[in-house]
């Protein structure tokens, strides 16, 4: 597999970013193509959720990352939403006081052009929250929030989304329905990197597989030809 | 009765009167992240605006225009001013916002002079509305009290039932998210404080001729407005509506109250000493807020419905 998608859609070259004097991305290239899941994958504190960030304009970037044509490093965050990035933080930053509709409505961009997914769609498709469309999203279990968390994101139509580990500290039960959420996210063709550490969830859906080790990608391939390197996982993942 | 039915109407009026300076107050409170010294100043300017305006087009055209360029300087202040001065930290805000407070009263000073002008409550509402208890009250309160009514539900509308107004609410806690989700983040905060500072400008349209229009009258205020934030709590708009009633009513009512305390000393059956015995319930209304603001801190530091603590 070549290192970099074919016309990819999010392509990030060289980018480092710093917290105080500490260098803690090293340089990382990565790409997602056009209807593509790309799995990110590493031990803790490899720097998965920094790249994100970086990305994203939530730490600062050094380097270039280009989306749809436009680089978007150190660009203000709603610009790069509008773009078409949408990012779903590793802290499920729900609106706690509002309601799971009041949540879902925040994350349309304009109220004039609805995009493919719809507010009811959405609770016909989650009977959780559909059940719950009225309530305090404060209330809601952790894995409600990270469902409400991703779908308030695909409120804004994006073209790619950003899901920094969604399955972390959730029931194995949990766990299942949220991957199943994504693939079908991935199913309805908005390409996804996947920021993860489960490697059942990120094998099943993604297409494209990278490793981070220390600040930068040392590993890029098929979810095929990672199942066969022992080697890698051994290095870079196992604790 | 008479003195506790005056009492009532006219800390109800008051205390909304707080409610306009310390709803913006609060809100911005929220989003700085510290208290705005110079909000006051814009009541001012709302008065003085108010003034000028109604010299030209008479007070009503004045009442919807002077808020409106209060609002507009708001918007001034907070997009090259403060913004630039948030980035070294809440330290160097606060202090941007002290200066600011003298910068305009320097200015009002400068423009309009340093007495009081005759800013006065318009002809068409100056008579007694009703009578009570034999003694007339003045349409011009009862026309603050509507307009401050009007303001209340517009806000709460605005707040609570619109889309615009959640996302307002959710980038006050939680701004990084909201600006994920493609709302632009910083123009809100700008409109958040010109929208606080064309209310402070509504009250000092409204409260600026029946109360008086000069250069002092914002440190007059300001520091009870503060009181009313504090004690209300932090980004409570609820906390500060009951804070600002709750201080409206005591301070009308100690006012109102005709007994020293040789009086108290008497009803607990000790004898009032002289120096003592000679004060009086009323000249303590100015202390009481200040009073109230001391214990709540040291009592329940995060106010009424405050969400954190200071």
């Amino acid at each position: 597999m070549k290192d970099t998608a074919p016309n990819p859609m999010l392509d990030v070259r060289d980018l480092h970013a710093f917290y105080g004097k500490s260098h803690v991305l090293r340089g990382v290239n990565l790409s997602v193509g056009r209807g593509e899941v790309a799995a990110l994958l590493g031990r803790n504190g490899v720097g998965r959720s920094t790249t994100a960030k970086a990305i994203m304009g939530e730490v600062a970037p050094q380097g270039e990352v280009w989306f749809h044509g436009h680089n978007i490093a150190g660009q203000p965050s709603h610009r790069i939403a509008h773009l078409g990035l949408g990012y779903v933080p590793e802290n499920r930053d729900i609106f706690p006081m509002m309601t799971v509709r009041q949540n879902l409505l925040l994350g349309l961009k304009d109220v004039n052009t609805p995009g493919r997914w719809q507010i009811e769609d959405m609770l016909e498709m989650f009977p959780n929250l559909k059940s719950r469309a009225d309530t305090a999203a404060g209330v809601l279990s952790g894995g409600e929030k990270q469902m409400l968390t991703i779908c308030r994101t695909l409120m804004g139509d994006p073209d790619l989304i950003i899901i920094d580990e969604p399955t972390e500290g959730l029931a194995p039960k949990i766990v299942t329905q949220v991957g199943a959420l994504i693939a079908q996210i991935a199913q309805a063709g908005v390409s996804i990197l996947l920021v993860e550490q489960k490697l059942s969830i990120a094998l099943k859906i993604a297409q494209r597989v990278y490793v981070m080790g220390h600040g930068e990608i040392v590993y890029t391939g098929t979810p095929d030809d990672f199942r066969g390197r022992e080697d890698i996982r051994r290095e870079w993942l196992e604790v | 009765m008479e003195t506790i039915a005056f009492a009532l109407l006219n800390g109800l009026i008051y205390g909304l009167l707080l409610f306009m300076l310390s709803s913006g107050l609060t809100l911005i409170f929220s989003m700085m992240g510290v208290l705005n010294f110079a909000h006051a100043s814009f009541y001012m300017l709302g008065a003085y605006f108010a003034f000028t305006l109604g010299n030209f087009t008479g007070f009503w055209v004045a009442l919807f225009l002077a808020p409106i360029l209060v609002g507009l300087a708001g918007a001034a202040v907070e997009r090259w001013g403060l913004r630039p001065v948030h980035a070294n930290g809440h330290v160097a805000e606060l202090l941007f916002t002290f200066g600011l407070a003298y910068v305009i009263e320097e200015i009002v000073k400068i423009t309009w002079g340093k007495v009081a002008v005759p800013y006065q409550v318009p002809s068409a509402l100056d008579f007694p509305l009703f009578e009570l208890f034999g003694s007339q009250y003045p349409a011009y309160r009862i026309f603050m009290l509507l307009i401050s009514i009007l303001m209340l539900v517009g806000l709460w509308y605005l707040l609570k039932r619109t889309r615009i107004g959640l996302i307002i609410q959710a980038a006050l806690t939680h701004p990084h998210m909201v600006s994920h989700l493609g709302h632009n983040v910083p123009r809100i905060f700008m409109l958040v404080f010109a929208a606080g500072c064309a209310l402070a400008g509504l009250a000092g349209v409204i409260g600026g001729n029946y109360l008086v229009t000069e250069p002092s009258m914002a440190f007059a205020i300001g520091p009870i407005v503060f009181v009313v934030v504090v004690v209300g709590g932090m980004g409570s708009l609820e906390g500060a509506f009951i804070a600002s009633l709750l201080i409206g009513f005591l301070q009308t009512f100690a006012i109102s109250i005709d007994a020293n305390f040789a009086d108290f000393f008497g009803w607990l059956g000790l004898q009032a000493t002289s120096e003592v015995g000679r004060i009086t319930i009323a000249s303590l209304a100015p202390m009481l807020p200040f009073l109230l603001l001391v214990l709540m801190l040291m009592l329940r530091p995060r106010g009424l419905m405050g969400e954190r603590e200071f």
